[in-house]
Parts: structure tokens; C-alpha cells; sequence
């Protein structure tokens, strides 16, 4: 098997396809516009579906009508049309319905740019819409990336019964590189919970309201168990010579990118540097950061974005370790040397005064 | 003694115990004393009785009092958001076509926060049916004017009635859908008396046999009673309905092409998922098939990253992508990324692209290694960020005399100019591939003219791209400066080895 | 004592009936009513008068209550 140049937003269409998905509802905006344009061309192609809707509100709706006819089903969007979808996400989640929203961010707040950003983090990562839940979110920083995140979303989704986002900043999408795809799978069959409109499922409901007290905190204590359980079993990660890093730089999709080659020219100029790129923003990799936390000096969160992911490191690390940020903004992608520069200056001093065991 | 038979009882299609409500009693609904709603899911039921449909049916229940049809029903239910029934539907309808899919949605739902839902399904000519439950007025949550609230009338939110100076007007639903070309069937009907009762039984029972028969998008918008909070006893209620509601809302058909209409064609029959490859246009770049091209290690240290920027419409782009093609054809790791976004908006088209002997870290390029300006305002827009050293290819007669920084290695290369006398200034952005390879020796020509083959279909075009990059390295041999063609004075620093990284 | 064979008769599901009054009012032949006694839930829920139904169903159609009213149609013996 080789591997084919391709755009992102054309390569995460055709993995989903492969993945078995065969429904996309979608709404053009830029910089996720191919990924609608991709959808229209191909999805009738292999027996599925494409509707291109009225709006996000609609789009996201179609996927809670295509999901509850127990298909894999997905749409794309970037900020604005992402912040429409909000309502979709938590109805989705509230009635435990499967799909795959692809956002890729572009500046804001309001119309912003078409920039890349990551500043959709907190509306993904923490939940934009109302309600106890949470997205499962995945950050693809390659096309390589883009394609088997987007296979993974969603197994995840049904595995979860749970919204999965794919979320990575425009030029994830927009670039072309190189990627392999996996082996195409079979269609799956409809869950049990599906609504197909046959006797088999009459019976079936999918509902997200309970008006009862006790029944709607025992609905929402189920979801509760099921972020606890992906949280144990789906945190996922890329780690960069972070056995002897006395600094750890953090950072996902893009920014996450240019850290390495940071990591890199920061060990060229004698800082022992390592790098963690959450390949998951929630599950996010709380347990390995306080793992690095017990031999790293001191972190360092870059991101496109005023201080969104750095919450989650500081979480994690509870104050046992300083982290300083790093940010770009307006569309504006972190440069290898602007990074370096914000290693030696804020980095590599940090934390001497702390305690850390020696390197093994 | 004569037999006694049951006529007229209750519906099979409605749940024995409505054991699904999670208060009150669960031999009752939990609708008000003589609503609407009550008699028209009762419609409905005995409409599904009629046709023999309750395995196939799908009703999506929005917000509203309409909520709770999945306590009634004894069909496949669905619970929407507010107004995005008709969204909800589509999808369902469209993945299982088989099914009958009923939008059950209330004034509020569908005339006001759901309107653009309710249009564009119409408009779509989805092949469901909506029953559209008007009673003027919000009735869940507890008597909010709603878009069909009658002028004058008063409600929570207009206290002292509704004033079409202020509050505008009551939207006409039907009609308005019925400037629509796809809907198949647009009817108003009422449950203001016995006779309109019938007639309401009769418009349900077609606009669900429509879908049956496989026509396109029905809606029957019913007259309904809300005694509760219209503040009249049900009998009152129902003579408001007969006698009042129809001044504003006319009843009768306002669209009826059943005759006509053609059922939407099914599905064809999906591919074997072994065929999709060949579909998506992934042959031999997916697990299990062979082909395809991989970067290897036969240019390790290696890293070339190139700026391409000039006039939209000059081909930057596919110059970009040709390179990238042919790089991940000569082995290298690659990215191409195109113009977008602000860092790389000069009011011009560009790209970048990175050729590396490793894993390539960014695809932005921030120090390159050569520009390929095929404009001047690109290369003024791009000369700040160059470094002493960069290779500097300038598409034009002469390199401009004023505002270069030193150390460059700049060259002109009248590409246009050859272009033109090739036949068409368009293969411009060849030649100055051309001239690029000629001074880098990044790739071998000879895997740039295969890229050139397989990615131009037309073969006027391919000639003539070939041509034109076989001048532009004739040109660039011929009058570029020695400097700039020292080949390996380019290569920059090697990047991080090793593949990509790929997730667990 | 001697009188016609009514066509049909209405049953009221008491429980079921919210004592609307719908029923009543929409009845042709008039032979229906509220009762004077309360059900469970506190409504006066609507009775037959005992005859002259005709089993022309307009009860059950008014009637919001699923199971409200059945009206049964007499056969031929």
C-alpha cells in the first residue's frame, strides 16, 4: 500500500466513507467548505446520502434524524456555523445518539477570520451547549492524522453513543500531504436502539427529555458513568522525547506540529525539551502529564488561542509544576523560531527552585 | 339478541397504558380538557389503522405540547428540538425510505423558531408529512403570543392584544408554503365542528397516503382549540375555532398535485464496500490494495521549502501541487498548503511547499528556502521575510533595481514572455517550475514530466505544460546568475527523522 | 312496553373522560351527557342517555381521550 497526496478536507470525507459513515448533512463555510463539497460529490456514489441544509441548526439536526435511523452520519463546520450547532450537540448527547462533527476552526469571536485558530476549544473540549456532557474531541495535526482520527470518531461515537469531534485548526484541512487509508469496512448494521420503521424497532424512543427529577439525574448520572469510563480507557497521545525532557512543551493539531521541530532545535541549543500533543482534548491526557510532572521541570502550552488548552495542563498538574503559554492569534500559525525563542526565555529557567527527581 | 360490534374505539395504534408518562394518571393523556391535540393524534391513529402502517411509521415530536406523542403512539418515536422536526424528518426519511415519517409540530415550533426548517424541507420536496397544530397562541409554556395569534387577541406577551404595528401580523402558513414549487399537498382544515372534524380526518389520512404512495411533502395545518389558556370552556373553545379562526386562516386546499407528481426515485442499490476504493479514487492507497507512492529515504537531510506566489489565476497553485506530486514521487515527505488565512494574504495567490528527507514538522512556511514570485507585487509582499541566501526566481526581463534586500540570489526569468511564443502566457507558472528545478536540482526532470502526464488530462495542455518546463530550465541555464544556480547551497537543515507520527 | 331497536350504543371510558363537554354538544341525536357524579379525577365525565344512539361515531371523533368513547354498531341478529 502506498500513499496518495491529498487535501484534508477531501481526505477526511473519503475515510469517513470507508468507515462505514453513509450520511452527510452539511452547510458551506470557509475553511470547511470542501468537506461539504467532497460529501455531495461522493456520498451518493456509495449508496448514502447528502443533504446539503438550510443552516448549522438544520445540519446538526439532520445528523440526530440520520443517527436515530441508526446510520453513521456526519457533518463539517468551522466557528460560526460550529457555534449554530450547539443545540444539535447537546440534544444529541442528551439522547445518546452517534455522529462525527468535523470543525475546522478558523478565527473569531464573531466573523473573525478564515484564518486558522484553535480558539473553539473551550466551546468543543468543555461543551458549548447546555447540559450535563461532553464532546469526545480528537486533534489531528497531519492529513495522515485527519484520516485516522476521523475512523476512529467513529468507532468512538458508537462506542459511546456520543458526539465526536474532529477538531483541528483550517490548515489541517486545506493542506496536502500524503496519506494511506484504511481498508474500506462494511456498512454496519443499525444498533438495536435504532428507529428504522419496522417492527423490530417500534418500541424503540429517542428522547432527551425527562421531566421527572429522578429519572433525569439517574439519565444523566448513565452519561456521567460513560465520560468516567472513556476518561479511564480513551485518553490518547503523542509523546516526543519526553524521557529525559526537563521542559515539556504542549500543544495539539498544528501548533502541536511545529512544536516538535521546536523540540528539536531547542536540543540542538542544549534544552532538554520534549513535547506532549494530545491526540484526544477530552478524554484529555491528565494521567500522563502528572507522570511527566514527576521528572519535568516545567511546561510549556503553545496555542492558537488566548489560554484555552493551558487550563486543561494546569488542571492537570494541580500547581505542582509553573506553565507558561505561548500564543498566536488572527490566523497567525506559531513559527519554529518564535517558539524556540519562548523556550529559551520562559522555559528554560522555570522551576529551578522545585524539586524533581533525577532522570533515571 | 342482536350483536354488538365496535365501530368507532380506541385506535391499536395507541399504547394500551401510557406508561411512558412520567406523571398523572397512564390511562390519560396529559392534554387539557377538550384540546386540540388530543383529537387530532386520534386522527392520526386511525389514519395509521386505515393504511396499515404502524410498523412503518416514525413520528418526530418537537417541543410543545406535542412533546409527549411518543406517550401516545404506538409507533417509532423520535423527540426533537424545538422547531427542527422537519430537519429531524428529513434525515430519517432519507435513510430509511421505507418508513412513514410524520412531523408533528406545533405554531410556535413550526411558524416561529422553526421556520426555516419547515421551508426548506417543503422546498426540498421531502417526502413526509407534517401536521401542522395551529392554535394561535404557546400553549406549553403557558400563553406567549405565537406567530398565528390572531390580531387583537391577547396573550402573556401581548396583554392588551396583538398589534400588527407592533407585532405584525399572523403568518399564513399554507400560503406561504404555497408559493413553493415541490409540496404535493398544502391543505388547512379546522376542529371547530363535526363537519370540520371530518374533513380534518380525511386531509390526515391523504397527506399520510401521500407518502405511502411514495409524492412528495405533505402538510395539513389543522385549526385547533386551546380552552386552557384562551380562557374558554371547551365547547367556547371549539365555536372560536369554527366560527373566528377562519377569518384569518381560510380553510380549503391550497395545493393539490397528487395527480401529478412524481415519486422521488429510490436509491440505487450501493456498491460492494471491495469497490470503493476505485470509487473514491484511491486505488492503491488504502490497506490491502497496491500502488500508490511513499516518501522514502533517499533524501535524507534534506528540506526544501518553497513559496510560489503571483496573480490568481497564474497557476501558483498547480505549480505547487505539481511539485508536491512529483516530490512524493521522488521519495521526499511532503506538504502543500495554499494560500489562506492572513500570514500568507498578500493580496496575491500563493502556496507552500515543503520537500524534506524526514517527517515534514510544519507545512507553513516560514523561512524558505526559494520564492517563485510570477508577479511584482508578490515578490515585494514576500522579499521582508526572505533570509541571505534565498533563492529568489522572479518571473519578468530583469530583476528589479531598487528595495532588494542584500545577500539574495535573485534571478529573472521572463516566463510570461516564453509562454506566450509557447502558446499561452497561462504556462507560465511551468516555466518558472522549470527554471526551479534547474537551479535546485531537487528533483529529477524527468519525474516532474511523469507528474506532468498523469495529472493533465488534456493534451494540448500537457504539451504545452511540458514544453514550457523544458524552456524554463533552457532559460534558466541560460540566464540566471551563477549564484543562483548552485545547487546545494539550498539545502537547509536536516528536519526531525523518523515517520510522522500516527495516533495510538 | 314496546320501543325501537336503537342502531347503536356509546360506551364512556369514565376514567379516561375529562368531562370536556365536546361529546355532548357535538352529538346528533342529543343523547348525550355530563353526569351528575364525579370520577376519579374529579370531572363530571359525559354518560349516554340510555337510548336513540345512532352509532354515527361524531362522539368518538370530538372526543380528545383516545379510548374516551367507543361507539359499537348493532348487527343484524
Amino acid at each position: 500500500m502506498g500513499a496518495q497526496l491529498i487535501k484534508g478536507n477531501e481526505a477526511v470525507v473519503k475515510a469517513a466513507l470507508l468507515a462505514g459513515c453513509r450520511g452527510f448533512y452539511g452547510y458551506p463555510i470557509t475553511p470547511a467548505s470542501e468537506i461539504t463539497e467532497s460529501a455531495a460529490r461522493y456520498l451518493p456514489l456509495v449508496g448514502g446520502v447528502f443533504v446539503q441544509a438550510e443552516s448549522e441548526v438544520a445540519a446538526i439536526n439532520m445528523l440526530y434524524g440520520g443517527a436515530a435511523a441508526g446510520v453513521r452520519v456526519m457533518t463539517a463546520s468551522s466557528g460560526p456555523g460550529i457555534s449554530l450547532m450547539q443545540e444539535g450537540f447537546s440534544y444529541l448527547a442528551g439522547a445518546e445518539l452517534p455522529c462525527v462533527v468535523v470543525d475546522m476552526m478558523r478565527g473569531g469571536p464573531g466573523l473573525g477570520s478564515i484564518g486558522p485558530e484553535q480558539a473553539d476549544y473551550f466551546q468543543i473540549v468543555k461543551g458549548g451547549g447546555h447540559g450535563s456532557y461532553r464532546n469526545l474531541v480528537l486533534a489531528p495535526a497531519s492529513v495522515q492524522e485527519l484520516v485516522d482520527l476521523t475512523v476512529l470518531a467513529f468507532d468512538l461515537a458508537d462506542r459511546y453513543r456520543n458526539p465526536v469531534v474532529v477538531l483541528a485548526d483550517g490548515s489541517v484541512g486545506q493542506m496536502m500531504e500524503p496519506a494511506a487509508f484504511p481498508a474500506p469496512r462494511p456498512v454496519p448494521e443499525p444498533p438495536p436502539w435504532a428507529i428504522l420503521g419496522t417492527a423490530a424497532t417500534r418500541t424503540n424512543l429517542v428522547n432527551s427529555i425527562h421531566l421527572d427529577p429522578d429519572r433525569l439525574e439517574r439519565h444523566v448520572r448513565t452519561l456521567e458513568a460513560k465520560y468516567r469510563r472513556a476518561e479511564q480507557r480513551e485518553p490518547r497521545w503523542d509523546g516526543w522525547r519526553t524521557e529525559d525532557a526537563e521542559v515539556v512543551l504542549v500543544g495539539y493539531g498544528m501548533a502541536g506540529r511545529v512544536l516538535r521541530a521546536a523540540v528539536e532545535a531547542a536540543r540542538r541549543r542544549g534544552i532538554r525539551a520534549g513535547l506532549l500533543r494530545p491526540l484526544t482534548l477530552y478524554p484529555f491526557p491528565t494521567a500522563e502529564i502528572r507522570r511527566l510532572a514527576a521528572t519535568v521541570r516545567a511546561f510549556g502550552v503553545v496555542e492558537m488561542s488566548t489560554g484555552q488548552l493551558i487550563e486543561d495542563v494546569r488542571l492537570a498538574l494541580e500547581g505542582r509544576r509553573p506553565v507558561e503559554l505561548h500564543t498566536r492569534l488572527g490566523g497567525n500559525i506559531p513559527t519554529t523560531e518564535e517558539v524556540l525563542d519562548f523556550v529559551a526565555e520562559k522555559l528554560a529557567g522555570a522551576g529551578a527552585g522545585l524539586e524533581v527527581p533525577a532522570h533515571a | 339478541m342482536p350483536d354488538l360490534a365496535v365501530v368507532h374505539g380506541r385506535s391499536p395504534s395507541f399504547y394500551a397504558v401510557f406508561d411512558r408518562k412520567e406523571d398523572g394518571d397512564p390511562g390519560q393523556t396529559h392534554y387539557c380538557p377538550g384540546c386540540g391535540h388530543g383529537i387530532l393524534t386520534k386522527l392520526l391513529a386511525e389514519a395509521i389503522d386505515a393504511l396499515g402502517i404502524q410498523d412503518r411509521t416514525v413520528l418526530v415530536s418537537p417541543v410543545g405540547c406535542s412533546v409527549f406523542g411518543y406517550e401516545y403512539l404506538d409507533v417509532g418515536n423520535i423527540q426533537a428540538a424545538h422547531g427542527r422536526a422537519p430537519a429531524v424528518a428529513t434525515a430519517v426519511k432519507r435513510s430509511r425510505p421505507d418508513s412513514i415519517v410524520i412531523s408533528y409540530q406545533g405554531d410556535g415550533d413550526l411558524a416561529a423558531i422553526g421556520t426555516a426548517e419547515i421551508i426548506h424541507a417543503a422546498n426540498r420536496g421531502e417526502a413526509i408529512t407534517v401536521i401542522f397544530v395551529n392554535n394561535a397562541i404557546y400553549g406549553m409554556t403557558g400563553g406567549q403570543m405565537a406567530p398565528t395569534t390572531l390580531v387583537g387577541e391577547r396573550s402573556t406577551t401581548t396583554p392588551w392584544g396583538r398589534d400588527p404595528t407592533v407585532h405584525g401580523y399572523p403568518i399564513r402558513v399554507c400560503e406561504l408554503l404555497a408559493t413553493l414549487e415541490a409540496p404535493v399537498h398544502i391543505e388547512r382544515v379546522g376542529l371547530g365542528s363535526n363537519r370540520q372534524i371530518m374533513a380534518a380526518a380525511r386531509a390526515v389520512r391523504r397527506a399520510i397516503d401521500n407518502q405511502v404512495r411514495g409524492l412528495g411533502f405533505s402538510v395539513v395545518e389543522v385549526l385547533s382549540p386551546c380552552p386552557t389558556i384562551w380562557g374558554l370552556d371547551p365547547v367556547e373553545a371549539q365555536t372560536f375555532v369554527r366560527d373566528t379562526m377562519p377569518r384569518t386562516f381560510p380553510l380549503g386546499i391550497l395545493r393539490d398535485r397528487t395527480a401529478t407528481a412524481v415519486p422521488r426515485p429510490p436509491l440505487p442499490s450501493p456498491p460492494d464496500p471491495a469497490e470503493l476504493p476505485g470509487i473514491l479514487g484511491l486505488d492503491g492507497a488504502t490497506a490491502g490494495t497496491t500502488g500508490g507512492r511513499a516518501g522514502g529515504p533517499r533524501h535524507a537531510g534534506a528540506d526544501h521549502r518553497i513559496v510560489a506566489a503571483g496573480f490568481g489565476g497564474q497557476g501558483v497553485q498547480v505549480l505547487g501541487e505539481v511539485l508536491a506530486e512529483a516530490g512524493l514521487s521522488a521519495g521526499y515527505h511532503v506538504a502543500w498548503l495554499p494560500s489562506y488565512g492572513p500570514q500568507m494574504r498578500s493580496g496575491t495567490s500563493n502556496c507552500h511547499v515543503r520537500l524534506c528527507g524526514g517527517a515534514v514538522d510544519s507545512p507553513l512556511v516560514s523561512r524558505p528556502t526559494a520564492l517563485v514570485a510570477l508577479n511584482q507585487p508578490s515578490l515585494r509582499a514576500f522579499l521582508p521575510r526572505m533570509e541571505p541566501g534565498t533563492l529568489v526566481l522572479f518571473n519578468a526581463d530583469a530583476v528589479p533595481p531598487d528595495g532588494l534586500p542584500r545577500g539574495l540570489r535573485i534571478g529573472a526569468v521572463p516566463a510570461t514572455a516564453i509562454a506566450d511564443r509557447l502558446g499561452s502566457p497561462r504556462a507560465a507558472n511551468m516555466v518558472m517550475l522549470g527554471a526551479l528545478l534547474e537551479a535546485t536540482g531537487m528533483l529529477a526532470p524527468g519525474v516532474v514530466e511523469a507528474t506532468l502526464q498523469r495529472m493533465v488530462t488534456d493534451p494540448a495542455w500537457r504539451d504545452l505544460d511540458l514544453a514550457a518546463l523544458r524552456a524554463g530550465q533552457r532559460a534558466a541555464r541560460r540566464a540566471l546568475p551563477a549564484t543562483c544556480l548552485h545547487r546545494t547551497a539550498i539545502l537547509g537543515a536536516p528536519g526531525p527523522p523518523g515517520p510522522g507520527p500516527r495516533p495510538s | 312496553m314496546e320501543r325501537t331497536i336503537d342502531r347503536g350504543t356509546v360506551v364512556i371510558g369514565i376514567d379516561e373522560c375529562k368531562g370536556c363537554g365536546l361529546c355532548v354538544q357535538a352529538c346528533p341525536p342529543r343523547v348525550l351527557r355530563l353526569s351528575a357524579q364525579l370520577n376519579r379525577h374529579g370531572y363530571h365525565p359525559a354518560e349516554y342517555t340510555g337510548s336513540g344512539c345512532t352509532a354515527c361515531g361524531i362522539c368518538y371523533y370530538v372526543c380528545p381521550e383516545p379510548g374516551g368513547v367507543t361507539v359499537f354498531r348493532r348487527e343484524a341478529a
